[in-house]
């Protein structure tokens, strides 16, 4: 498993988030230009996993974003490791996340 | 031995039962089953209580500050404070303070100084690194790991996995090898701070289980002054293995916490719930997991508490800490998968704790040696000598 998402990028749109499937994972929602601006999980107490989470993500964010995800029992710890190789990366975190407590720091290849 | 519990002891227990019950239980309604933390708020909160409670930093040696709490004692509540989702590895979410690192309270007065007391101040964090990619289970043999004299130095390459907080640490106490001629008496003990070039966390190492997740580090050229030697040069060895048997008494006993809250979910379920026109405590397939569980729980809570009186009398505890670490680790997942069989689908869902604590006590039988270095160790303790 790579460090870091590297699945292909999806319009965020209502049709495209209706397809995800309602499981346990991690995603990732970037602008216009393709900048990782979240990094986000569903755990498990989202309702409808990925896709309500995505669902959400969508009637914020309706125009000009993308997304892309990764079905991941392991959401927590995904999660904080995407967050510290986009920070290892960028030297701070995407533009819409908040610093979690006690967020660590990997220095992936 | 004397099972019946002092008053002092029945005070505790019933004391840190009614913290768990009424202060962890209620947050974790609210957090991510998976999660192994709480908001700070709450955390600094029930810290508060926790030391007016006169039980913060249980594992701190009196001299050094801690409430000195004898280890039987000790045993008691570590079982108490597992009785949770997050219980197994982040009991009551370390609001009762950890020791940190052991090993520290053997260091010398400089690296007190240094490590020792922040560590205990909460301004510094450590990890440990022993387990390397080429085993666990014998890290005398395992570990490749190097550390070259050089100057008034050591330079340091190699690589450690599994290797729980580093990413979060201010050092880690690191086992390398420094005499390759000499296998176990060939192994030093350093302190490094990772913050120094060459130290490298290159990646999480995802497992089943929820808290603390496992890091894989690189070290490569990276200098260590000799000021930061823990203990002797090349008897770094005993540093671990002290750390190894000690550890597995509370280690037991999380899994003994577990299996007594699983066991308290089952009785009150079947009670309750019906299956073909009748509840399912009428049932003796159902009577007799019941049943075997209670004998799982009895059997590990005896080994444990057993293992911590001879350790406290200051008895050979070896065998009896093997004998609890494997029993009640295996035993608890027996417990947690009964019950869970006795929940039925609900037992498979996260809206209980149940598939939690299931994933995280199948680590119990492979973290901290696994039940077949467990019985190698008793073998070896039971008929004598070291053989193959």
């Amino acid at each position: 498993m790579s460090i870091r998402l590297d699945k292909p990028w999806i319009p965020l749109g209502p049709d495209a988030v209706a397809r995800v499937q309602g499981q346990l994972g991690v995603y990732e929602i970037a602008d216009e230009s393709g900048q990782v601006v979240l990094i986000g999980y569903a755990g498990g107490r989202s309702q409808f996993g990925l896709r309500g989470e995505l669902e959400s993500r969508c009637r914020e964010e309706p125009e000009g974003r993308a997304f892309r995800y990764e079905v991941n029992m392991s959401y927590l710890t995904r999660y904080r490791e995407l967050l510290m190789a986009f920070e290892a990366d960028h030297g701070r975190l995407p533009a819409q996340n908040r610093r979690p407590p006690r967020l660590g720091r990997l220095q992936p290849d | 031995m004397e099972l019946e519990l002092t008053d002092e002891q029945q005070q505790v227990v019933a004391s840190v039962r009614r913290f768990v019950r009424e202060e962890i239980a209620p947050l974790e309604a609210d957090l991510d089953p998976d999660a192994s933390e709480l908001a700070p708020e709450d955390h600094e909160r029930l810290v508060g209580m926790a030391r007016s409670m006169g039980l913060y930093g249980l594992d701190i040696p009196e001299e050094f500050g801690g409430p000195g709490v004898d280890l039987v004692t000790r045993t008691l509540i570590s079982i108490e404070m597992a009785q949770h989702r997050a219980g197994l590895y982040a009991p009551c979410y370390g609001v009762f303070g950890g020791a940190g690192l052991a090993q520290l309270y053997e260091a010398n007065e400089d690296q007190k100084e240094r490590y020792l007391y922040p560590m205990l101040r909460g301004e510094k964090r450590g990890c440990f690194a022993l387990t390397e990619p080429s085993g666990g289970s014998d890290p005398a043999r395992a570990i490749r790991t190097t550390a070259v004299k050089d100057g008034d130095g050591w330079v340091l390459n190699g690589e450690k996995t599994f290797i729980s907080g580093a990413d979060r640490a201010d050092f880690a106490i690191t086992f390398a090898r420094t005499d390759p001629e000499k296998g176990r008496n060939g192994i030093t003990c350093f302190i490094v701070d990772t913050d120094m070039p060459g130290f490298r966390v290159r990646r999480i190492v995802h497992t089943l289980r929820s808290s603390h997740y496992a890091t894989e580090l690189e070290f490569d050229g990276l200098r260590i002054p000799s000021a930061n030697v823990l203990g002797e040069v090349n008897r770094g060895f005993a540093i671990a293995n002290d750390r190894l048997s000690r550890n597995r008494i509370p280690y037991a006993a999380g899994c003994i916490g577990v299996a007594i809250r699983a066991q308290e979910m089952a009785i009150e379920y079947v009670k309750h719930r019906e299956t073909f026109g009748d509840v399912l405590a009428t049932r003796q397939a159902i009577q007799w997991m019941i049943v075997d569980n209670e004998i799982d729980i009895r059997t590990s809570r005896w080994l444990t508490l057993d293992a911590a009186a001879r350790a406290e009398r200051g008895e050979s505890f070896r065998t009896e800490a093997a004998m609890a670490k494997l029993v009640a680790s295996e035993a608890g997942g027996r417990v947690v998968d009964r019950v869970m069989q006795i929940h039925g689908g609900y037992g498979m869902t996260k809206d209980l704790p149940l598939e939690r604590w299931f994933r995280e006590m199948r680590i119990r039988r492979v973290g901290e040696g696994p039940s077949e270095v467990q019985r190698l160790i008793m073998a070896r303790d039971l008929i004598g000598g070291s053989f193959h």
